[in-house]
Formats: structure tokens, sequence, C-alpha cells
């Protein structure tokens, strides 16, 4: 298939019905709102269902008796709409139910702003809920890579029995790019005997739950669950590794600020600086390793991680340095955008005190 | 050569549209294009802008901030973006809207009527295609005729009435550029 | 010798945790022997609550989930949506159902999703410990009501069948109650039709089952079932709001 330019939501939404994603219940909120809109014209052909709930909180719950009727079920929302869903994921990732939260980032704290921002990257990979849990959260950086992201988050969510997370920023939302569907490997999924179908003929009941009311029993479901992050800790983690051999200076940037981080570094090349970034594709499973790989190189002086937030994912990238190297930090919030101009200046600035 | 352009007007001057059709042939001719939109609230009536990209090389950060070009189609998106564009990069501007004259002596200004040529033409709402027969015919970012190939795509069957008209907006656009 | 009288299989063989005296054991019940008359106990699915009846998928054979606090309604939606041919039900007490899932409540009526709601009402917080509820009467002590439920301060009781009667899609809409044998009978009675007109494909239904809670009203069992028929059936009055035949 030659490519053609898709809008980052609708080319989501078109790559989660290819997954096979049957239903779909969301909630209006800007900058997402071409997801549940393409959706909702196309699921119905497609044979499965579209449903715009009364609220955010619904939506989330009836993601959750959905998958765990045994369906492919996803939703959408940006931040604020997150911020209300976040009670339904925690009980989706106690129950382990799989299913795909896309969540287009804008501006907050608050209402804060529609406009494109990172600043959700806490509440995605923290654990935004209540509980102990944990969700594959990856961040792409094109329209091309969140189609192919989104439908491998099906089969992750679906091998693991875990919610997964795509988190793209406004702009992945709302630009166009060129967009090619590929088919992605398939992955070698479990029967979903789990659901509840109705018993037609099985003997035992089905029971979706996340209640252990012996404390005994609920502290081997947290051993149990952290025994299967453990696993995807293992298996999960992606990240791009680009200009690293030589570089003094390495930048941390997921989503759309690599891209502006990687015009920042063709600058500072001209300038006979070299300058490396390490990308994260998954937020969790953060690439720990890799840091730490580059921290012991000895011509990296130091780490810059830009954020469209006030610093967030560089609290991970100062665990994953453990004190090795200094870590700085560069971001904007709100919605307001870095320039690959302003990197630049931080960046010489660290580098003219570093050395 | 990157081509890195800033579009910019009202809501409903086809600002948008008209770097959807770059793009789409940028594609058409093996290029890689990023199109970014504002969005929000000023979407609807008030000032609307799009950053586009055509490029040999990858696309990187998909917004602009140094333009190589910038399409102002009235006067709030001259006094916003005059400053995005590079030394010796291109402004045009809309003068049938705009009756004030650039700032800047280190970049390339070009002046074109694009709502007088429309009106001329008979459709007010064609100026956008008039500006874009302006931009290419000073940076070459795509061929006219692929332009033209993607036009034709889209207005087909009944619609194809349009296809000639936008031919002409092109043209008297390029006209415009001595 | 003749076996005059069997448990339903609706039930599990597992012993509930209700106080002594709870009526939840009579409507579980009538819940499980009407799904098991109509034949659909293999293709139920039921939801359960956050509250007394918190455990009802360990109580019921079929399949179960368990949803987080008044969101059973939604729960419910995606289930019927997915398994469309399945007897989908919530279980869902006062404080779950017209407190803080009110929202789904009444959506899930409007857009006249076809599962079947057991509503059941004892105008209190039972398993947090007794608060006041949405439902708990003017005067009626509770502890987050230490004098009793003041109308200037709390407002009014909600009557949710009448509010939900109000909706078009909500097709049926009926108040039992299962403080005598011959309220027991006619609670079955309303119980399987629910189910019947689930089954049918004509709406959204809801049975809204007046019950005790003798442990913090602090009554005896005997004497919480006068107070329920002395003091909550002259407010919530037993009787069918909206059926099918009416709707049409």
């Amino acid at each position: 298939m030659a490519k053609e330019l898709w809008k980052g939501n609708e080319a989501i939404a078109e790559a989660a019905i290819k997954a096979g994603c049957k239903y779909f219940f969301g909630y209006p909120i800007t900058p997402q709102n071409e997801i549940p809109e393409y959706m909702a014209l196309k699921l119905p052909q497609e044979g499965g269902c579209f449903l715009q709930a009364e609220s955010e909180v619904a939506a989330i719950n009836m993601v959750y008796g959905a998958a765990g009727a045994g369906a492919r079920v996803m939703t959408s929302s940006s931040s604020p709409g997150i911020s209300l869903k976040q009670e339904g994921i925690s009980y989706i990732a106690g129950a382990e139910l799989p299913c795909v939260i896309v969540n287009i980032v804008r501006g907050g704290p608050g209402l804060g702003s529609i406009q494109p921002a990172q600043s959700d990257y806490f509440q995605a990979t923290k654990g935004g809920g209540h509980g102990d849990y944990r969700m594959i959260v990856l961040a792409p950086a094109s329209v091309q890579e969140a189609v192919d992201l989104v439908q491998e988050a099906f089969d992750i969510a679906d091998q693991y029995r875990n919610p997964v997370m795509v988190m793209g920023d406004g702009m992945i939302g709302q630009m166009m790019e060129p967009v090619e569907f590929v088919e992605i490997p398939k992955r070698q999924l479990p029967e979903k005997d789990w659901a509840t179908t109705g018993l037609r003929g099985r003997k035992e009941h089905n029971v979706i739950n996340s209640l252990y009311i012996e404390a005994s029993q609920c502290d081997k479901h947290n051993e149990d669950l952290f025994a299967k992050y453990a696993k995807m800790e293992e298996t999960e983690i992606r990240c791009e590794e680009y200009n690293l051999e030589g570089a003094e200076i390495v930048f941390a940037a997921y989503g759309t600020v690599a891209r502006i981080v990687k015009n920042a570094i063709k600058s500072l090349e001209k300038e006979g600086i070299k300058a490396g970034l390490i990308r994260p594709i998954t937020l969790w499973p953060f690439p720990k390793a890799n840091f730490l790989k580059a921290a012991d190189m000895p011509n990296v002086k130091a780490f810059l991680s830009v954020e469209m937030s006030m610093g967030q994912m560089v609290e991970d990238v100062e665990l994953s340095v453990k004190g090795k190297k200094p870590v700085y930090f560069y971001g904007k919030a709100g919605g307001a955008i870095p320039t690959p101009k302003a990197i630049v200046e931080e960046a010489k600035k660290i580098l003219g005190g570093a050395k | 050569m990157t081509h890195q352009i800033i579009m910019a007007g009202f809501g409903g001057q086809g600002v948008m549209s008209m770097g959807k059709i770059l793009v789409e042939a940028g594609l058409k001719e093996g290029k890689n294009v990023s199109w970014l939109p504002s969005y929000g609230p000023e979407m609807r009536g008030g000032t609307a802008n799009c950053s586009v990209i055509i490029s040999e090389e990858p696309v990187g950060a998909p917004t602009v901030t140094e333009a190589t070009a910038a399409i102002v189609m009235n006067r709030p998106s001259l006094d916003k973006f005059e400053k995005d564009v590079i030394p010796g990069g291109d402004l045009l501007i809309n003068s049938s809207l705009i009756d004030k004259k650039a700032t800047r002596d280190d970049i390339n200004v070009y002046y074109v009527p694009a709502n007088e040529i429309a009106n001329d033409m008979g459709s007010g709402k064609i100026a956008n295609m008039v500006m874009l027969g302006a931009y290419l015919k000073i940076t070459g970012a795509a061929k006219e005729d692929t332009i033209m190939e993607y036009i034709a795509e889209v207005f087909s069957g009944k619609k194809a009435s349009v296809v000639p008209l936008n031919k002409e907006a092109l043209k008297r656009g390029a006209d415009c550029i001595k | 010798m003749a076996i005059v009288f069997q448990k339903t299989k609706g039930l599990t063989e597992k012993q509930t945790h209700y106080c002594p005296g709870c009526t939840h054991g009579i409507i579980h019940r009538l819940v499980a022997e009407s799904l098991e008359e109509l034949g659909l106990l293999d293709k139920a699915i039921g939801v359960a609550p956050v509250g007394c009846s918190v455990f009802a998928y360990d109580y019921f054979s079929c399949d179960m989930q368990e949803a987080s606090h008044g969101r059973a309604p939604a729960c419910a939606t995606g289930i019927k949506r997915v398994h469309p041919d399945s007897a989908v039900f919530t279980y869902q007490g006062d404080g779950d159902l017209a407190s803080i899932g009110a929202a789904e409540i009444v959506h899930a009526a409007m857009r006249g999703e076809k599962f079947t709601t057991i509503f059941v009402n004892n105008a209190i917080y039972g398993m947090t410990g007794g608060q006041m509820a949405p439902t708990t009467l003017i005067g009626q002590k509770a502890t987050t009501a230490p004098l009793g439920r003041d109308e200037n301060h709390a407002g009014m009781p909600l009557r949710v069948s009448e509010m939900l009667a109000t909706i078009p899609k909500a097709v049926f809409v009926e108040r039992v109650s299962v403080h005598d044998v011959p309220n027991i009978m006619k609670a079955k009675k309303a119980i399987k039709k629910a189910f019947e007109i689930q089954m049918k494909g004509l709406g959204f239904g809801i049975v809204e089952v007046l019950s005790t809670c003798s442990t913090n009203w602090g009554k005896t069992p005997v004497e919480a079932l006068k107070w329920l028929k002395e003091n909550m059936i002259p407010y919530y009055p037993i009787q069918n709001f909206r059926n099918p035949e009416e709707v049409k």
C-alpha cells in the first residue's frame, strides 16, 4: 500500500480498527475528538459498536465491562478526562483486563489549555489511580509510529491481561503525515477463557473482580501482579538511541519533542558540538539500562531532559543515571513548545559549565 | 532543500486547505512532508495557521519556528509571523487585505493582491490558490502539475468544473511574481 | 422420598456474609430463581455493586463482574453491547445507585440499555456503617445524620422509580417490597417480568425492592420489617410505574 496522508487522531482510530478493536466508549474532549468521531462512523460498518458515554467515568467503566466480556475495546481522551478515568484504570489493572487507552495530552493543571503537552507523564507512568499497579505506556513520535504502536498495543494488552496506554501530545493527534498501514507481527496470545460470556455449558462461573478482602490474599494478588510487571520490564522496553557515539551531551526526550531535539542536535553539530538522544518509546517500563550505559560512556558529560512539562520524565532519567553524571532539565508547559534554538542554547550553557 | 512554511489567515480563507494541498502534492512527488494545524477556538472566526514541511530528508520537528517562507493572508498574521522568516526567506503578503508593508529588509517580500485576482475570476474563495501559485513560482516546492493532479482527484464528477478555475488561479498567482 | 423443595441452581454453595435478618438473601434467591425458571442461567452475566452486596459475585452461580462504586450500569452496558443475547443484570443498593451512581443509572435508562437492574433500597448505607443515603427518610437517624435527616439541610429522599419512570426508554419500572410473604411473591413476579422484557429486547427495566437493614436501623429483624411497612411504604409506594403495554 502506498503512503497516504493521515491526520494523527484518525490514523490512530483506523489502526485500532485494523487491530480488531470492535468496541469504543468515549466522551468528547479536545484535542482528541477525531478519534471518537471516526469510530462513530466506521465501527458500525465493521460490525462493532461505538457508544458516546455520559461521562469519562462511565466510558472507562463501559470499557471494563466490555473487556471483562472478552472484547477488544478502546477508549480515548485527553488529560483532564484521563484524570477522571484513573479510578477505572486502577480497577482494570486490578481485575487484569486488557484494553487500550489513548491519551492525547493537553496542557494542565486544571482546565489548563488545549495545546500540546507532556504533563501527563506522572499520571500515566506512576499509576495515576490508587493502589500499586503498572501499565505499559507507549509514546509515539510520529503518526506512522502511532499507527504501528496502537496496533501492537492491543496484542500487548491481551498477552499480559493489562491496560496499555498510548500517549501522544496534541501535535500527534492533530498533525498530518504520510502513513502506511503495515500489518504488525502477530504475538502468540492466550485464550480469553476467563471472560464473562455467560456460562454457555461451562461448569465454573467466571468472575471479573479486583476485591481481595483478606489482607494476605490481597498481598498475594499484588505479588502476582508484580511478577507480571517484572516480565513486562524484561521484554517490553523500547527506546531509540540516536547519535550517542562521541556525544558530549545526551538528551532525553520522547514523542514529538524528540523530533525537535533532533533538529537541535543537527544545529549543535554545525557548531562542532556532538550531542545524542535517548528517546524512550515505552515510558513504562522505562529504558533505565540505556541511560545507565550512556552514563558510563566517558565522552558523555551531562544529560538534558527536554519535555513539554515542568519536569516529570527527568526524575526517571536521574534515577537511571544513578548520580554518575549530572542531569539537567529544560521544558515548556501549558501548551508552549520548546524551540530547537532554545534547546541549543540550553545545551551550550550546560556544556560551558560542565567543561 | 527543506521547505518550512507558515500559512496564516482568518478562519475561512482556506489557509488549512492551502497547506493540505501542498503536502499532498509533495507526497505525490515522493518527498517527506508534515502538516501541523493550529487548533482550538481560534479556528472559528479568529486566526488560523498551519506549519507545513516539505523535504528531501526525513522531517524532524513538525513545528516551524525558522520558516523558509510565510504566506500571510491577513494583517494579524503579518504582525505575528514576519519575525519567524529566516534571513533570505520569503514573505508573501496578501496585499488585497493588508495595507501595511513588511518591516524587514533581510527577506524577500512579495505583495500579491490575491482577493482582487480571485474576485476578478468570479470566486473570492479561490484567493488561497492564487497565493499558492505565487509561492510555487518562487520556491518550486512542488510542481504545478502535481498540484493539479491532486485537485483533479479531489474534485471529480459533478465538482470537476472547478478544476480549470483552480488551474487559472495558480497561473494568475504565478504571474504576479516577476 | 420425594423432593418437595430444592435450592435454586442460580446460587452457589457459598455461605453469605449478610447479617442475620437481612433481606438481601431473599432478594438474591428471587433473582436466581427467576433466571433459572426462565432458562437464563447459562447466558446470564451479573454485575455486583460496591456496598453490602459487593460479594454477590460469589453467591450467584452465573458469570459475574464486580463494578466500581455506582458504575454497574456502565459496566453492564459494556457487557450487553458485547453479548447482546445474554441476560445481563445489575444488583445495586441505594448508596451505589441513587447517590454516586445516579448519572450512570439515568443514562443507561435514557439509552434504553437492554439489561435489568435490581435496586435494593433500604434507606441507608449498610456496609460502611449506617451513614445517610439519598433515600434516608426525613427524621430517620443515620451516623452522618445523628439527629435525623433534616430536609432543610440534606433535602428530601430521592424517589428513584418515580424519576426513572419519566424516561421514555425505561420501559419497565416497578417498586416492590420483601417485608412479608405476599409481597415477596409479588417481587418475584416483577423481577421475572423484568428479565422477560429484557430478553424480548424492549428496553431498560428496573425493579426497586424495599428492603431492611436491622443492624444499622438498630432494630430486631421483625421490628425492621414492621418499620419498613409503616415508614418506607408511605413515602415509597409499592406500585408498577411503567410496563411495555403502557409504552405501546
